[in-house]
């Protein structure tokens, strides 16, 4: 669906239902360049269990207009905007990477609006490498490379996603390209100089998932610990196999995840 | 630090797509032969048929050892997702059947397949979808030849028999400004010689009988999805970017943005068209496929030496293989097909339809077969046999004539098929 959020056109995928604000609703926030069908598989089954789901494009990514925002606390204030546009009081944030950020940031900020957060594949702070972050300032296919090589514990998995047939990494490589130019560093940076992260995961009450690759590098599970411990109610779900692109290399043990859990 | 880097093309072809089974720590890709699978629970079930969980419900639609030959040849390729089809013919039309309907039209080249060619000239008019060929040599024609209800640009990367090279970037360059996809048929020069999508292809397939299986056992097919072409921008492709009644009113562009013409194929073109792969064949190509790269090396140094000999031969008129410098497009060849221009060629024998009919039937190691691409060596006589249906001036215009001999050179010792060669040449002119 579209809507109109701080003017600019933006696009939510509601997993193949109409969306409905009457429903428990449940917004998946997607990482650095990226965009929604990152979360094919789980926003759909959710969207058909009872969810109003709005997996966003973020400005600038994907169908939606508009510049990047330059911060994730730009992001978290635009997500509330977004769901003000939906005429969504409450609602349940899935953010990955990036959007993990951005998900503890709007807890904090709107704990009225929040009713619960995911973190998949989250750390804080989220360092990027002085390398990566110059390349993708400077050489966006290399960077693209990098964290596409970087994401993946393997180069099969079964069943794939979002079916069999694709390749996963092949897939990833192809949503990153069509990512307009600019946008990554954008991203990027944002993630870097997020600063704010463990002493806005002190003031969220809303309980807190944390969904953690076992082989991610981007994010590894020890970097993780000290978000983990700063938030007042959270559960860990590990995941065997699989390293920062969780939703894409164990899609049905995130969807378990997520469904026993929002 | 080292930038990472993918891993190369011939660790792909022994291990992309594929894991240890992770039910028996079997190293080789088992051979699901089964038709079906069972469901954890209705709720699973429901969630594998709305496309909500990844997974098999049935092997016309998916299969786990299939899938490894389509991730395989998606990571060979450089594209998204492969599609494993009953055949080579199957693949082309489960491709242009995705994109294409009544009404629609079809810009080809006039150098293809002689079983092409009678799907877009003779059977896919009956169901409404027009084709105008064109020289594939020809950029002008190609532009020109585009209507507004055309839908797809399409051609072979070597054409069959007159191996024209196709000028990927400025075909597809062609296509891209009129807002559509290119779709080639890669058989003759597999991703190991050539990865179309790196030169501006959008969908590629690959008759798999041929070089990838190699070893001339089993008939299948590969539809592989680059995941560039943007359908949505294009405007040109509701099949992808509006919903679909047939499956839950999918719009699959927004689905998957990149995977929509691969969802599509399968949701639709595999369930209802049906022309899987089975099992025990995509084993037999995943088998051809994991030394698909020292093959081809061999392929190619043989054919080099039989072409270096043939053109030296008093009893033969002409060699055409793009490696020469008389082909038309050697300069082409030499910047698209660095590792060689495949192992399929032809020669004009002295003495016409008498002597070719002669130099066949005295051969011993080059069999006389309708296939290319297999380990041992083939012989073929294309007017009489594969372009049989073609008059004179489209075989002419084809790049065919009476006497034209069309050989697939195999892995055997090439001093052997030079010999064998040679002794028949000289027999074929003493008729």
């Amino acid at each position: 669906m579209e809507l109109t959020v701080h003017k600019h056109a933006t696009y939510a995928y509601t997993g193949g239902k109409p969306f409905d604000p009457a429903l428990p609703t449940v917004v998946f926030i997607h990482g650095a360049e990226h965009d929604h069908s990152v979360w094919a598989l789980q926003s759909r089954y959710l969207a058909h269990h009872g969810r109003g789901v709005l997996a966003v494009d973020l400005p600038g990514h994907g169908r939606s207009e508009g510049p990047p925002l330059e911060s994730v606390e730009a992001i978290a204030d635009w997500v509330i905007a977004l769901l003000d546009a939906a005429g969504v009081q409450r609602a349940t944030l899935i953010g990955h990477s990036m959007g993990s950020l951005v998900s503890i940031e709007c807890a904090a900020r709107h704990p009225e609006r929040i009713a619960k957060i995911v973190l998949v594949g989250t750390a804080v702070p989220m360092k990027v490498s002085e390398e990566l972050l110059n390349a993708t300032r400077d050489d966006e296919p290399l960077a693209q490379d990098m964290v596409n090589i970087w994401s993946h514990a393997a180069y099969a998995q079964y069943p794939s996603n979002p079916g069999p047939g694709f390749w996963v990494m092949g897939g990833n490589l192809r949503v990153m390209q069509r990512q307009k130019p600019g946008v990554m560093h954008v991203d990027f940076k944002a993630c870097n100089d997020y600063v704010n992260g463990i002493t806005a995961a002190g003031k969220v009450a809303a309980p807190a998932m944390l969904i953690v690759g076992k082989r991610d590098v981007m994010t590894p599970p020890r970097a993780t610990k000290e978000i983990a411990a700063a938030l007042a109610d959270k559960r860990i779900v590990e995941i065997a196999g699989t390293g920062h692109a969780l939703m894409a290399e164990k899609p049905d043990e995130v969807l378990d995840a997520l469904r026993d859990f929002v | 630090m080292a930038a990472p880097r993918y891993y190369n093309f011939d660790t792909l072809s022994l291990h992309a797509g594929q894991q240890p089974d992770p039910h028996t720590g079997a190293r080789a890709t088992p051979i699901y032969q089964t038709t079906s699978y069972v469901f954890r629970d209705t709720d699973q079930a429901a969630a594998l048929f709305n496309m909500e969980r990844a997974g098999h419900v049935y092997s016309r639609i998916s299969n786990p050892t299939n899938a490894v030959l389509e991730e395989r040849i998606a990571a060979l390729e450089g594209g998204v997702a492969g599609l494993a089809t009953a055949s080579g013919q199957a693949a082309l039309h489960l491709g242009l059947a995705t994109i294409a309907g009544a009404g629609s039209h079809v810009v080809a080249s006039r150098s293809l397949y002689g079983g092409s060619h009678n799907l877009l000239h003779y059977t896919l008019p009956r169901f409404g979808i027009e084709t105008t060929f064109v020289d594939p040599r020809d950029l002008g024609a190609w532009k020109n030849a585009i209507r507004p209800n055309t839908k797809v640009l399409y051609a072979e990367t070597l054409g069959n028999p007159g191996l024209d090279v196709l000028n990927i970037p400025e075909v597809a360059a062609i296509a891209h400004a009129a807002k559509l996809p290119l779709f080639v048929d890669s058989t003759f020069t597999t991703p190991y010689l050539l990865r179309p999508f790196e030169h501006g292809a959008d969908l590629i397939y690959h008759s798999a009988t041929k070089f990838l299986g190699g070893h001339g056992i089993a008939i299948g097919g590969l539809l592989v999805d680059g995941g560039i072409f943007d359908w949505e921008a294009s405007g040109k492709f509701p099949e992808l970017t509006e919903p679909y009644d047939g499956f839950h009113g999918m719009d699959f562009q927004e689905e998957s943005t990149v995977g929509a013409f691969s969802l599509r194929a399968r949701r639709e073109g595999l369930r209802d068209f049906g022309a899987c792969m089975a099992p025990t064949t995509a084993f037999h190509i995943l088998q051809g496929l994991e030394t698909l790269p020292i093959r081809m090396d061999r392929h190619v140094a043989n054919t080099r030496k039989v072409v270096e000999f043939l053109t030296r031969h008093p009893a033969v008129e002409s060699v055409s293989y793009p490696e020469l410098e008389s082909h038309p497009d050697y300069a082409l060849a030499k910047k698209l097909l660095p590792k060689g221009a495949s192992a399929v060629f032809t020669f004009v024998i002295k003495g016409g339809r008498p002597a070719g009919r002669k130099l066949i039937e005295t051969v011993k190691i080059f069999s006389h077969l309708a296939n290319v691409g297999d380990a041992k060596s083939l012989v073929i006589h294309p007017a009489s046999t594969t372009h049989f249906r073609m008059d004179d001036a489209a075989l002419l215009a084809a790049g065919i004539g009476p006497g034209t001999i069309r050989l697939s050179i195999g892995l055997e010792d090439p001093q052997d098929l030079m010999d064998d060669l040679g002794a028949a040449l000289r027999m074929s002119q003493k008729i």
